[in-house]
């Protein structure tokens, strides 16, 4: 548990960066720290490891001032994941990873024994191991950057906008990959960014702070969402508030409903038979969707005609409905959007394997919503 | 120091001549290649195969020591003796070795959105070439330049070892006569051409880039 | 006889290369003077360049020192040093020094300053000690630069060196200033071009010197060209890397 007790952050020429900060960070969880430029989340993350020291006020992990290590010591205790991965370049991935270990007395061989089965735990091959890090794509970068805070397995993790500098699909996959993680090892950690879907993504606790280094509100994220305690809160969190508390409630009694399926390859004729109010989907062998076959479409292509690939009308996106190890299940959220972006106006709900399902009508979603406030399960 | 004073006050005249001479043969090979370079970089941006040539074909000119080149280009070219170009030409090269990565590395620093956006408007490529991309190139040629003037202004006076006048004359007259005074006189004067040269391409540098110096 | 067939037989005569006259004895001079140059000088500039590197203070006097320096003129500071400290190895040794001081300054110095600071930050998040952070990262991570001096002043010296002849010393110089001396031209071409080989045959022992000491992560910097998306890669350790980065040498 890290403790903040009335820091504060000032700089010889005035300006001050963290305002008398109080807080807790629980154990074991994940806190993150947001807001907008110069509201202090990274000097604050980086005053837990003593790279900036506080100009008043204590920092305490699990009882102890961090004024009483020696830096470079609490330094080793502490895992430190930066936004440009700082992964050293004259130093194989392998190397990389092994650095804290040595450097706390292991043996070089156990210590990349270490390493090794640490960047499978990130999902790295094993051929990487010898590679360098110019080699490296930046979200492979990044996973090493993990993998060496990792190393010497702290209890504490600080990660500085660790996934800013990658590409939205790349930073989607690191982050599940934390969230994986986390669910195995348990760290406390501490994860500053400044991009509030990803706060709420990955935080269990969120610390919104303000220009000035002033805290603002710190609270679940489903609570942030619902209850913003003031207007900076509320703007900061952003103005589909409602819409992406709906990412918190799960879908698995969402009522889904009956869709009508056709394989590729028959005649035009039988599909238009097919169609239920003008629309059915279009699905390959096990059953996954390839998209919509309208009426408005097929009207224009003789009945005779094999039903190809280039009638069909693409939109939507898709709902998963089931779990799997790996997949998880969507939420209201990602329901109601499958049903708003459709061109048919009905979502389509899939189970992890991506064969259909049935169909999502939007009315399904808000009912469903109305059940889980009656239900008390939606924060107010 | 006293013999040293009334030495150059004796001699003002042939110190400053051998000045403006040396001056002379040190940036008439740096604005030769300076020419050279331009052509020879942009070429270089287009084609790998030359820039790498170049890269090792440079390097290795660059290698040969200075009395060593003016030694073997006049048996190689044949010219006379004491002819001047017997230093020109072995300056030029150093000159363009060291000029032309400036130019290659100037020209592919400009982003490439500005060049876009000149095409865009319908420059043609010469006309963009020298309205956009050498002005952009200013800071870094005239830093490669700097280097490459007071280099120059310094070998000028080993040409003393093969009969070529400048300032080097006050070192070997010195050496014999064994007067240190004189070589002294002859070390402050070119570095005083150093420094001039020096600021005078800062000044120009300054002056082609106005928007390098507007506080945003 | 033409001036190359001259060449030639010269440089197949045995007496040429037989004796305290001879073209090995006069290698191996010069190589003396360049290995003793080299070792003292850096001894003097690399530690000087990290130190100065590392902790940021006073980079402005050190490449202002190092730019000065460069403007010297070899054969002005030989002369001086010899008429003003009488002759002997020591003084012009001294001069060669001073000469070959700029370039490996300037190489340390811009090396440890090139390093990406994020790789220091992380140096230091994972809890290494100051020296440490010098020794194990910075240093390690600037070598192409500060080999990129070394091959500069190495240059350096070997040319200066070769001058140094004219003030009394030995080596392959001495059949350069003796051969104008003598109008023996033919002489002086030899030896043209035995130093300019020597300092070929050096550069490319230290280029590679430096593939085996530097890290291969580092040998290649790959830069995102200003041309979208493409990533052009410059090869540090290539002959004739060290005009680009230390800006070339004055001999």
């Amino acid at each position: 548990m890290i403790e903040f007790e009335a820091v504060t952050k000032q700089y010889p020429d005035g300006t001050i960066a963290v305002n008398e900060l109080d807080l807790a960070i629980d154990a074991g969880r994940i806190t993150v720290f947001v807001g907008p430029s110069g509201c202090g989340k990274t000097t604050s993350l980086r005053m837990i490891n003593r790279m900036i020291d506080v100009t008043s006020g204590h920092i305490r992990i699990d009882g102890t001032d961090i004024m009483t290590s020696d830096p470079p010591v609490l330094r080793r205790g502490i895992g430190y994941v930066i936004q440009q991965a700082g992964l050293f370049p004259h130093r194989t991935v392998l190397d990389n990873v092994a650095t804290v270990p040595v450097l706390t007395g292991m043996s070089r061989r156990a210590a990349r024994t270490r390493a090794a089965e640490l960047l499978e735990t990130v999902g790295l091959p094993a051929g990487m191991a010898k590679r360098y890090p110019a080699q490296l794509s930046g979200g492979q970068q990044q996973r090493v950057g993990v993998a060496r805070a990792l190393a010497a397995d702290p209890p504490v993790l600080l990660m500085d906008e660790p996934f800013s500098a990658v590409d939205p699909i790349v930073r989607e996959g690191l982050q599940e990959e934390l969230l994986r993680l986390q669910a195995d090892l348990a760290k406390t950690i501490v994860f500053v960014t400044h991009d509030i879907d990803e706060a709420i993504k990955l935080g269990d606790k969120v610390a919104v702070l303000r220009t000035g280094g002033i805290l603002a509100q710190y609270d679940e994220p489903a609570a942030l969402l619902g209850r913003p305690v003031d207007d900076f809160v509320a703007s900061f969190v952003g103005r589909d508030r409602g819409y992406r508390a709906l990412g918190f409630l799960p879908a698995e009694r969402l009522r889904l409903g009956e869709l009508p399926l056709v394989e590729l390859g028959g005649t035009v004729a039988n599909a238009r038979a097919a169609l239920v109010d003008g629309w059915a989907v279009a699905v390959d062998e096990a059953r996954r969707p390839l998209g919509w076959l309208s009426e408005t479409r097929l009207a224009t292509v003789d009945g005779s005609a094999s039903l190809t690939d280039d009638l069909l009308v693409r939109g939507g996106s898709l709902y998963t409905h089931d779990a799997k190890a790996g997949i998880t299940a969507g939420s209201l959220r990602s329901a109601l959007d499958s049903a708003l972006s459709s061109p048919a106006a009905l979502g389509i709900a899939v189970n992890a394997d991506g064969g259909v399902l049935g169909s999502v009508d939007a009315s399904d979603v808000l009912a469903a919503l109305a059940a889980a406030r009656s239900q008390g399960e939606v924060p107010t | 120091m006293t013999g040293t004073m009334t030495w150059l006050n004796a001699h003002w005249g042939l110190v400053l001549s051998l000045s403006w001479q040396h001056w002379y043969l040190a940036l008439i090979p740096v604005l030769i290649g300076l020419v050279v370079s331009i052509p020879l970089g942009w070429l270089a941006t287009r084609s790998k195969v030359l820039r790498n040539t170049f890269f090792y074909l440079f390097g290795f000119l660059y290698s040969i020591p200075s009395l060593a080149l003016f030694i073997v280009i006049p048996v190689i070219l044949g010219t006379g003796i004491l002819d001047p170009l017997n230093l020109i030409i072995p300056l030029t090269i150093y000159t363009i070795a060291l000029m032309v990565r400036s130019v290659v590395d100037a020209l592919e620093a400009v982003p490439w959105h500005v060049r876009a956006a000149a095409t865009a408007m319908g420059f043609r490529p010469l006309h963009r070439f020298f309205a956009v991309d050498l002005p952009m190139s200013v800071p870094v040629l005239i830093a490669g330049l700097r280097v490459a003037a007071v280099s120059s202004i310094s070998l000028v006076s080993v040409g003393a070892l093969i009969g070529l006048s400048g300032l080097g004359d006050l070192f070997t007259e010195g050496e014999q006569h064994q007067f240190i005074g004189e070589i002294v006189i002859g070390v402050v004067g070119s570095l005083v051409l150093a420094l001039v040269t020096d600021l005078v391409l800062v000044l120009i540098g300054r002056v082609t880039t106005p928007w390098t110096r507007v506080r945003t | 006889m033409s001036l190359w067939a001259q060449l030639w037989h010269w440089l197949t005569t045995s007496a040429n290369w037989q004796g305290g006259t001879g073209i090995p004895t006069r290698l191996a001079e010069h190589l003396e003077y360049t290995g003793l140059t080299m070792l003292i000088a850096m001894v003097i500039a690399v530690p000087l360049g990290i130190a100065v590197g590392h902790t940021g203070r006073g980079g402005v006097i050190v490449v202002g020192v190092a730019n000065g320096l460069r403007a010297l003129p070899t054969l002005g500071l030989l002369t001086i040093v010899v008429l003003a400290a009488g002759i002997g190895l020591l003084p012009p040794i001294l001069a060669l020094v001073v000469l070959a001081i700029p370039p490996l300054l300037a190489g340390t110095y811009a090396g440890i300053r090139a390093v990406d600071p994020a790789v220091v930050d992380a140096a230091k998040g994972v809890g290494m000690r100051g020296w440490q952070v010098m020794l194990r990262v910075e240093v390690p991570n600037a070598l192409p630069l500060i080999f990129g001096g070394i091959r500069s002043a190495a240059l350096q010296v070997v040319a200066t060196a070769t001058i140094s002849a004219y003030v009394g010393l030995g080596g392959l110089g001495r059949f350069v200033i003796d051969g104008i001396a003598e109008q023996d031209y033919t002489q002086a071409l030899a030896g043209a071009l035995l130093v300019a080989a020597l300092a070929i045959v050096i550069d490319l022992v230290l280029v590679l010197v430096q593939r085996l000491v530097v890290s291969p992560g580092l040998n290649e910097v790959s830069t995102r060209s200003a041309r979208r998306g493409t990533r052009r890669t410059r090869n540090l350790s290539a002959p004739g890397a060290e005009v680009a980065h230390t800006g070339g040498s004055s001999s």
